[in-house]
């Protein structure tokens, strides 16, 4: 299996060549997003000026964060910035797909159908990262760009992550492959058969 | 201040339970790790754990960003004063949050405000029990939302029709429902985890002596032979599912079982399922109970049998 190097935004056409069982490692700009930010833009909440999800990368993550200073002088270092579960957010996340062109979810977990038929459609894909590997995902950030939204309190917020070789797996392509629904009919399988 | 000692000694309780996975934990994801097959995903994930475990202890930051819900256990002698331990233990929760030892990780159930310092009404969670001992046993578990979710609880006799089997009111629908959980959780709960099961009580004491059985040591054997042998054939039955690490397939789904019994009404009975995730950070202290100095550090090897006040 080679490892495919990303560069974000990330165009269609890099999106459509990745199969579910790539690894990747991701480059550049990326976006946190998870529960409340999901709602708020699903529910019509206006993109904050200076993020642009076209091409995107959105990460499903709450760091830990620690601030200095003040107004122009606010600095942010990430303590700790693992994936949190993606699932959560299925109820959204096709839509936000449609709507903003998001080419790159990353989360834990894996998502649903509906995300799936999504990442068909549109062209994205889900990435896994390695949930509560927090210290190796944040060894990956170079630096805190900036943050909105953050009304929802620190880890609910969008932090602006500037990375470099954040590595994922592709878990659930475009092309309607996902390995959470095989393993989960696997082990089903291997479940009624423990009775 | 008569509390110093108190407030030092329970802020780095906080910090080592965030930042220093407990070594029976790292034993059990090593033996996993052992039974992967080179070049699998499954491998792949635990490595990057194995990895992500050394660089929170040496760096001394969080092994998992989410801090999760913070309890602690306190056994303690009677006439031992629990409200200063309370206040105290709160302020070392706000210092470790500016710290960031601990995330900022309470937030008002309906409009999501953020405390900014994990301080609010069910945060931090306490547990206090006196015993008969002179010391103070305090216990810390940080468990996160992601496995938090995927626990449950079951009120048997139930059915299951994805699995096409009837669970009743025996241990076999117990081992039912125990498997099902797992199964249900996938890789949702950060997997490889551990349960702790309680059959019986009502629905909040069930959850909560679930919950209490995350305490006891990886490698320990429970003293009831009935519920040994369940807790090694849950464990055995879940790794031949496949769902492997983070759910990508392989050999290792569950590092450990726990259980215990408690009484229930004759109309009721239950069996609850508190899933922890593999950075299964609980940690503890023994304190002088008339100085709050440090006696020991429990936890403090794979093997380590702990003294009574939890039961098995």
């Amino acid at each position: 299996m080679a490892t495919v190097r990303l560069t974000t935004p990330l165009t269609e056409e890099a999106v459509r060549a990745l199969k579910a069982g790539d690894d990747v490692l991701i480059s550049g700009t990326m976006y946190t997003g998870r529960d409340a930010v999901h709602k708020y833009l699903a529910g019509g909440g206006a993109v904050p000026d200076g993020v642009d999800l076209n091409g995107a990368v959105i990460y499903h993550c709450g760091p830990v964060v620690i601030e200095r200073g003040e107004g122009d002088d606010r600095s942010f270092t990430v303590k700790a910035a693992g994936p949190t579960t993606s699932i959560r957010e299925e109820p959204y996340q096709a839509g936000l797909i449609g709507k903003y062109g998001l080419r790159g979810v990353i989360g834990k977990g894996g998502m649903g159908a509906k995300t799936l038929e999504a990442c068909r459609e549109h062209g994205a894909v889900y990435l896994h990262a390695i949930g509560g590997a927090a210290q190796v995902y944040a060894e990956c950030i170079e630096r805190v760009d900036d943050v909105y939204l953050e009304e929802f309190g620190s880890p609910e917020a969008i932090w602006v992550l500037h990375v470099r070789d954040f590595p994922a797996i592709v878990t659930m392509d475009s092309h309607g492959s996902s390995l959470h629904a095989d393993v989960a009919a696997a082990s089903l399988s291997a479940l009624k058969g423990a009775f | 201040m008569a509390s110093a000692p108190l407030f030092d000694n329970i802020l780095e309780l906080i910090r080592v339970t965030s930042t220093d996975l407990p070594p029976d934990v790292r034993k059990a994801l090593l033996d996993g790790t052992a039974k992967e097959r080179f070049g699998s995903r499954a491998l792949l994930a635990l490595d990057t754990i194995d990895t992500n475990i050394k660089m929170a202890a040496d760096g001394s930051a969080p092994i998992c960003q989410d801090t999760g819900m913070i309890k602690f256990f306190v056994h303690h002698p009677v006439g031992y004063d629990t409200l200063t331990f309370r206040k105290v233990a709160e302020n070392a929760v706000a210092e470790a949050t500016s710290k960031g030892y601990l995330r900022q990780n309470s937030v008002e159930a309906l409009s999501g405000k953020n405390s900014g310092n994990n301080i609010g009404p069910g945060t931090p969670l306490f547990h206090f029990e006196a015993w008969e001992h002179p010391t103070v046993d305090v216990r810390c578990m940080l468990k996160g939302g992601g496995c938090e979710n995927v626990g449950a609880q079951y009120s048997l006799p139930m059915e299951f029709p994805e699995l096409g089997v009837k669970a009743g009111r025996d241990i076999a629908g117990c081992r039912t429902a125990v498997l099902h959980a797992v199964w249900k959780a996938q890789g949702q709960g950060c997997a490889p985890g551990f349960v702790g099961v309680c059959i019986g009580g009502d629905r909040a004491s069930g959850l909560d002596a679930a919950k209490e059985q995350l305490l006891r040591v990886v490698g320990d054997t429970n003293s009831r032979e009935d519920l040994s042998g369940f807790e090694q054939d849950i464990v055995d039955t879940a790794n031949g599912l496949g769902i492997g690490p983070m759910g990508f397939g392989g050999e290792t789904t569950l590092l450990g079982c726990k259980v215990t019994e408690r009484n229930r009404l004759p109309a009721s009975f239950f069996v609850s399922v508190s899933y922890a995730c593999w950075a299964h950070r609980r940690r503890g202290v023994v304190l002088d109970g008339a100085t709050d100095n440090i006696v020991r550090w429990l936890y403090t090897d794979a093997e380590e049998v702990l003294p009574g006040g939890h039961p098995s």
